[in-house]
């Protein structure tokens, strides 16, 4: 049974719908990704499942148990907020025991219930160091630790590394990870960083202004996006995305845009019914624009080097192809500076083409 | 010539030291990173530059001019903050004219500075429109067109994109690239991200507690990193760091750091008179650690994966080695499940070597 059911969720706040149309679900130890741009309705559908926010209209079900009409503390669920709400003055063994305590749970209970979970979230060594004196990793690991204390049925986590800076969100991306393979409870993640969704969750559903524009898993939505939306908002850098139109004679097949053209004749089969007479637009992702100082690959296309931005063990390159800028994204070539001429190879097996009208895919 | 030169400066607040006989110099017309995480001093080095803050000690040099008793309004300087002073009630027109009315321009060179500025940063739309309506970046923007539309020498910006979205952020800082190069100007630029200061800097300063551990171009400062800090701090996923003492087996030499070693055979001696001691840190960036499915005959080691995160175009496997966890870099093709044994393999030319004691990188 699946830990979390959410059926046409909907919210409205005065003139304005937060979230139209909102339905999926949550398996058994799987985690969840609520991931889209500020305003897109996610924070609003977590707090509606946390019972924090009545919905207009919809229902929520954990563990196969309708929570409409239940306050948040009665759902079974985990509430982990973005600044972690430790309690200051408290130890780690209070910060952790206090959920217990308010529900009244004896003493020699408590006693054997957080040095469980301690373990688990690996706070042994701290539980009498009090939550003021704790680093961030530490907070965060308490935090998760007083939610699953109480043996929820589903972990809720709220943008829970956005408001700390990227080295430590790197590690502390990572320490997530490890910590949710340990404990094994369903778990929902909003967050607007896709790195972060593609990097801790199972799937990832998109959202944009109130609804869901595509639910996958990370590869999936990685490698077949459903609209562009999802194509530009997953994978940095972006997507390359070109408008185009497609030209067929008898033997070739070329997409257009202005003095830049691609052969994608060995395609023109699968999409030309698809595609006649409609605007376009081809989708690339960088990685897989290749580039090469001598034009070895004969349908190479001349590009000129505006801007490279060395990130760590790849570069960026951003390129002018016939008047569009082009993404490439690979290995550091030193002989590959602004304004030198290159040569770019597009591979065909990773192009995506979608309908500039209804934003959705073609192929 | 408008470079800038920072000799000597130590700065304390209350009794915390902030800066500490910290030099700097920035070319004309040079984009200059300061990188850092929170607190390492960057924002007050800033302050110090634009003289908004006196240091305790030292000289700021703009140009060739020492301007450590110029008010910052006659220093030629102009700085953009985290979160920028914009007038709600005035148009963007007016908001971006605000520093021209100060000096009492005419209002036909006031309006072709401002529309030139606006056409420039791609705000031309909002001139009419008040702030209210503008997005985080939109603001950001507005805010930098003020500070620009005085055509400053020299221009400072402390963490622009820090409260941006992460899709924005990807796009501001390549406009940002474009303008600092477009208007031909000198720009220091603060972040705690990493991947930030790489992309944009056409030099970086890695700032840590008031010191600066490296300056250099991104490629070098990613390629040899001075001292432990800065080969911490740059690149992502971060450098693999362990323990290791260098001691001889046989007729090679390696670095042993117990569960593994890496035969270092050739720089041995190097290693050995430069560090004056065996006790050293070594360090293997993830993509130089390739992971095998059975083992080779010698130098390489077995391990479980403990993590995979997928980071799109790529995925970063840890490997959990005796007691350490590495962390490797590999391409999606390639399938991994969690607890499955792996054999590690270290591109050996490529370790860092660091002198434990000191953090000081010895080879």
């Amino acid at each position: 049974m699946p830990k979390l059911v959410v059926k046409n969720l909907r919210k409205v706040f005065g003139t304005f719908e937060a979230v139209k149309d909102v339905s999926f679900q949550v398996e058994e130890k799987e985690t969840l990704c609520l991931l889209g741009p500020s305003g897109c309705g996610k924070t609003t559908a977590l707090r509606i499942i946390a019972g924090l926010e009545v919905p207009t209209s919809g229902e929520v079900f954990v563990d196969g148990v309708l929570v409409n009409d239940l306050p948040p503390q009665k759902r079974q669920i985990g509430l982990v907020f973005q600044d972690y709400a430790i309690f200051p003055h408290l130890s780690v063994f209070e910060n952790i025991a206090y959920g217990l305590r308010v529900r009244k749970m004896p003493e020699a209970q408590i006693e054997t219930k957080v040095h469980e979970t301690a373990a688990l979230v690996d706070v042994k060594s701290i539980l009498d160091v009090p939550g003021k004196k704790l680093g961030l990793s530490e907070m965060q690991r308490v935090a998760i630790g007083r939610s699953i204390v109480l043996d929820p049925k589903l972990l809720l986590l709220d943008e829970p590394l956005s408001n700390i800076d990227a080295k430590a969100r790197e590690r502390m991306r990572a320490e997530l990870g490890k910590l949710q393979k340990e404990i094994g409870i369903a778990t929902v993640y909003v967050t607007h960083d896709q790195l972060e969704a593609m990097t801790l969750a199972d799937r990832i559903a998109v959202m944009r202004n109130g609804l869901i524009e595509q639910i996958g898993t990370t590869s999936e939505i990685y490698d077949r996006a459903r609209t562009l939306f999802v194509a530009n908002f997953i994978g940095s850098p972006s997507m390359n995305l070109i408008d185009c139109e497609p030209v067929y004679d008898e033997e070739r097949a070329i997409l257009k845009s202005g003095g830049f053209s691609l052969d994608i004749t060995e395609f023109a089969e699968r999409i030309r019914d698809k595609t006649k007479g409609k605007e376009l637009v081809l989708g690339i992702r960088p990685e897989n624009v290749s580039l090469d100082i001598k034009k070895t690959d004969p349908r190479a296309i001349e590009a000129e080097v505006q801007l490279v931005e060395p990130v760590g063990a790849k570069s960026i390159y951003h390129l002018k192809i016939s008047g569009l800028t082009v993404l490439a994204k690979g290995y550091p070539m030193p002989e590959v500076n602004v304004g030198v001429k290159v040569w770019a190879t597009f591979n065909k097996d990773k192009l995506h083409l979608f309908d500039k009208k209804s934003e959705e895919t073609i192929v | 010539m408008v470079g800038l030169r920072l000799v000597d400066i130590s700065k304390k607040a209350g009794k915390r030291q902030i800066l500490k006989n910290t030099s700097v110099e920035i070319l004309d017309k040079e984009l200059f990173v300061i990188a850092g995480p929170p607190g390492a001093g960057k924002t007050t080095l800033l302050k110090i530059i634009a003289g908004l803050i006196v240091p305790d000690k030292g000289e700021v040099y703009i140009g060739d001019q020492m301007v450590n008793a110029v008010p910052p309004s006659d220093r030629d300087v102009g700085m953009v903050f985290e979160v920028p002073p914009i007038y709600p009630n005035r148009t963007g027109f007016e908001n971006i004219a605000f520093p021209l009315e100060i000096k009492k321009m005419n209002a036909d060179s006031t309006k072709e500075r401002v529309e030139e500025v606006a056409g420039l940063l791609q705000i031309t739309h909002l001139l009419d429109r008040k702030p209210t309506t503008y997005s985080g970046g939109e603001l950001q923007r507005v805010a930098l067109a003020r500070v620009l539309v005085r055509k400053p020498r020299v221009l400072l910006l402390d963490e622009p994109l820090k409260n941006l979205d992460a899709k924005i952020r990807e796009t501001t800082r390549v406009e940002l690239k474009r303008l600092q190069r477009e208007f031909g100007i000198t720009m220091v630029f603060s972040t705690h991200d990493q991947l930030e200061a790489t992309a944009v800097g056409d030099r970086i300063a890695v700032i840590n507690e008031g010191i600066i551990e490296q300056t250099g171009a991104p490629e070098e400062l990613y390629n040899s990193p001075k001292t432990v800090f800065a080969a911490r701090f740059i690149g992502s996923p971060t450098m693999n760091l362990a323990e290791c003492v260098l001691k001889q087996m046989g007729d090679r030499w390696v670095l042993d750091a117990s569960d593994f070693n890496i035969d270092v055979t050739m720089r041995a001696q190097a290693i050995e008179s430069k560090a004056m001691t065996s006790e050293l840190l070594l360090g293997v960036r993830p993509e130089d650690i390739i992971l095998l499915n059975s083992p080779e005959n010698s130098g390489c080691f077995e391990g479980r994966v403990e993590l995979i995160q997928n980071f799109g175009d790529e995925r970063v496997v840890t490997i959990r080695v005796g007691k350490v966890s590495l962390n490797s870099l590999t391409v999606k093709e390639r399938v991994f499940k969690y607890g499955q044994k792996v054999y590690v393999k270290f591109k050996e030319e490529k370790a860092h070597v660091f002198h434990r004691k000191t953090g000081i990188a010895v080879a």
